[in-house]
């Protein structure tokens, strides 16, 4: 029977290798597509458990005062607290979009253990009121070394902004984002005070660190009360809570995304449907010869079922096998809204999985009509 | 003499599965093509449409949008002195300070928070803004706690309809009215008087400053003054290509996204059509060769594949396209990630869409049915017979 099936995939070259060049294609794409969900989420996952973030319970947009962070540090079960701002400045021109943040500088990096720094790195950046540190991955794309001057333009801020690059951090995890560039808050304030003196001395958000996971509860209830009824009011969550409110926002896109995903999915096991339907009604007459000689229907549908699965798998191993090098051809414009782009083994499973149903489907209709057809009719028929 | 374009689309129906499986697929990335570029469209036209042509808008310079500038006050006041600002019926200058101020607020389903803009108005933004109407209760009385929503907020966010009341900077604030603003960015803000909403979030500045020209055509002029007046680091934009440059970002983003992922798929479907007729051409080579007897020439035997072939492409359109018009009635919401606010936005359909569509169609069709045919065109006449 093995021997059938394999003859039976062989019989049209070409028509097999179209089919499953389309089916790798299709496979292809759906991976890209998960992978991109999965980047969306990236954030989400890489939060830390026992890291909260407090921002002004209006929005994100609207600041706080830099003296909560005394008030927030004097409350029990709070082992840090550093506080950053996101900065959206213009590198050299609007295209080059990447996170800026102006941070204060070595109290945030010990409450992100995951950004590797190298020590003499680390000194020279805390050392320099206008050093900067960038990811790894940040750094390749512009090129840019340590030593290096960058200039940025604010938007939100005004002024222009002179960085010097003294330290280049590398992930702990394979979920960091190594895109970001932190810059000293220090820095920001101080051009504040010459051009916009009622906007200094403010922060975009707290990081707030716990002892324990299990006080992230209270102590975000008791950070929220200090502030109560003041003139910033303050919401604390987890990280993890913040990076999905941000991912919430998007989300109608992210639906999208995953539609099509599905979508893709149906466009190939059309194209599959209709090369077993062409193979099975070009067939009908051998059929009905076997059956014939006595072979059961439900061997016809075997052989039939074999066939359609061995395209469908050959083309989908063959299209999760170029799913790794593809992503690497992705064009920037779109990778640059994304820290992280990896395939995950869960996209790769489900890629498999999606082939094999395919497969399975993809049958069901010509090993059905296979096993009905009668000999006589089948034998009568032309075309 | 052709052969008769009857020849092609019987063939079709002759074999409905195959056609079916084949068309089927091709719509399938007919209609995730059409179905991107509606979406781009739409918020694109949705931010164009936001804004008229004979306002202009002056921002702090070296910002993008409204949310990140900041106007004094007596920068405010220079600029409102221009001569070129247009006069209303009573003779008042139509030119407002506006303050942006951007608000968590949770969504009445999903119960999820999401950032809305509120508009500090004064009493010339509403004749500035001719798509802005009342649609439900009254307009908020001038220097009072009372706002406005608009439609799209007032329906999707806690609080924001009629009668209910928000709660932000330690204030209540008392929904008064609904107001429609059609297709536009306006439909998804929330208004009410600048004074009051600079006072509660303890704001001195405006965000920028709109004004009305009496003659369009000025617009250079007041533009290189104000931009050239050592007191004022401004940048003035007309309304309508601020808003067009807010929609670049999201709406390139899903353009990029949704052309490389058709590429890829249509493909995909351009395999599953040749599969389908090199499978027509090997099973009618007798019947090719007949032709071929008959005195049909070469090039006739490949326009009729051809034809068979951009048929198909013609029928995957058209069933693409039907299910992608439907999206037509559905309304977006995501967040602009240039202003940071939510928007709401509809699926779009232009004549545009429809013929760029209809060209990615017929092409799949083509080039799938192009290598099948040159095989059918080139087959040697006796070999072919003597297969019948």
């Amino acid at each position: 029977m093995l021997k059938l099936i394999w003859r039976n995939t062989l019989r049209h070259p070409l028509r097999a290798g179209l089919t499953i060049l389309g089916m790798a294609l299709a496979i292809l794409a759906f991976a890209l597509l998960r992978t991109m969900v999965d980047a969306w989420y990236a954030g989400v996952d890489a939060s830390s458990p026992v890291r909260l973030v407090t921002r002004n319970a209006v929005s994100l947009v609207s600041p706080l005062p830099v003296a909560y962070q005394a008030k927030i540090k004097a409350l029990p079960g709070v082992t840090g607290v550093a506080h950053a701002y996101w900065f959206e400045g213009i590198y050299v021109d609007k295209k080059h979009f990447f996170p800026q943040f102006a941070a204060s500088l070595p109290g945030y990096l010990d409450l992100a253990p995951e950004l590797l720094i190298p020590e003499d790195q680390r000194l020279a950046l805390v050392r320099d009121r206008q050093g900067c540190l960038a990811g790894r991955k940040l750094a390749a794309r512009f090129g840019w070394k340590v030593g290096d001057v960058i200039q940025l333009k604010g938007t939100y801020f005004p002024g222009d902004y002179q960085l010097n690059l003294r330290a280049i951090y590398k992930g702990r995890d394979p979920a960091t984002d190594e895109t970001m560039l932190f810059f000293h808050w220090d820095y920001l304030n101080e051009q504040m005070k010459k051009l916009a003196p009622d906007r200094a001395d403010r922060v975009g958000w707290f990081l707030v660190q716990v002892a324990s996971p299990d006080l992230a509860g209270p102590v975000s209830e008791q950070i929220d009360a200090v502030f109560k009824n003041s003139l910033a009011e303050t919401l604390t969550e987890t990280e993890k809570a913040f990076n999905l409110g941000f991912v919430a926002m998007t989300e109608a896109i992210l639906l999208a995304i995953q539609a099509v995903s599905w979508l893709v999915i149906g466009v190939i096991l059309m194209v599959l449907a209709n090369t077993m339907a062409m193979g099975a009604r070009e067939r009908m007459k051998e059929y009905a010869v076997m059956k014939a000689m006595g072979f059961r229907p439900r061997f016809l549908s075997g052989v039939i079922l074999g066939e359609s699965m061995v395209l469908a798998v050959l083309g989908g191993l063959l299209g999760l096998a170029l799913t790794i090098p593809a992503i690497w051809a992705f064009p920037t414009a779109v990778l640059q809204y994304f820290g992280i782009f990896q395939v995950t083994l869960e996209t790769l499973a489900l890629g498999l999985g999606v082939s094999l149903t395919v497969g399975l489907l993809a049958a069901v209709l010509p090993a059905w009509r296979a096993a009905r057809v009668g000999i006589a009719e089948a034998m009568t028929k032309v075309g | 003499m052709p052969i008769p374009i009857s020849y092609s689309y019987r063939n079709l129906l002759a074999r409905r599965l195959t056609t079916a499986l084949t068309a089927g697929g091709m719509a399938l990335v007919i209609f995730v093509f059409a179905a991107v570029l509606m979406l781009a469209e739409g918020l694109r036209r949705t931010l164009v449409a936001t804004g008229s042509y004979d306002n202009v808008v002056v921002l702090r310079a070296g910002s993008e949008t409204e949310v990140q500038s900041s106007i004094d006050r007596t920068q405010a006041g220079i600029i409102g002195a221009q001569p070129e600002i247009a006069l209303d019926m009573e003779g008042r200058k139509m030119v407002a300070d506006e303050a942006i101020i951007l608000v968590n607020l949770t969504k009445r389903e999903a119960k999820t928070p999401a950032n809305v803009i509120i508009r500090g108005v004064q009493a010339t933004s509403l004749p500035l803004r001719r798509e802005v109407k009342l649609a439900a209760g009254r307009f908020p009385r001038p220097g009072s706690t009372e706002i406005m929503a608009g439609v799209q907020i007032a329906r999707r966010f806690q609080g924001a309809g009629l009668g209910e009341s928000l709660r932000f900077a330690m204030r209540t604030w008392q929904v008064v009215g609904i107001f429609d603003a059609g297709n536009t960015g306006f439909s998804s803000e929330i208004w009410g008087d600048v004074e009051q909403l600079l006072q509660a979030f303890r704001r001195t500045v405006y965000s920028s400053v709109v004004f009305r020209l009496q003659d369009p055509g000025a617009f250079l002029t007041v533009k290189s003054r104000l931009e050239g007046d050592p007191r004022l680091p401004v940048q003035v934009l007309r309304e309508v290509d601020m808003y067009e440059a807010q929609s670049r970002r999201l709406a390139t983003f899903i353009r990029l996204l949704g052309l490389v992922l058709t590429g890829i798929f249509s493909v995909g479907a351009i395999l599953g059509a040749m599969v389908t007729m090199y499978a027509q051409v090997g099973a009618r080579v007798a019947e090719i060769g007949t032709m071929r007897a008959l005195g049909f020439q070469r090039h006739h035997i490949l326009l009729a594949f051809l034809l068979e072939s951009v048929l198909l492409g013609f029928l995957g359109w058209i069933l693409g396209l039907l299910p992608a018009s439907l999206l037509n009635f559905i309304t977006l919401s995501t967040i602009n990630w240039s202003s940071f606010a939510e928007l709401s936005f509809k699926f779009t359909l232009t004549p545009g869409i429809m013929i760029k569509s209809l060209i990615f169609g017929l092409g799949m069709g083509l080039l799938g049915g192009l290598l099948p045919a040159l095989k059918a065109a080139r087959l040697p006449l006796l070999e072919a017979l003597r297969t019948a």
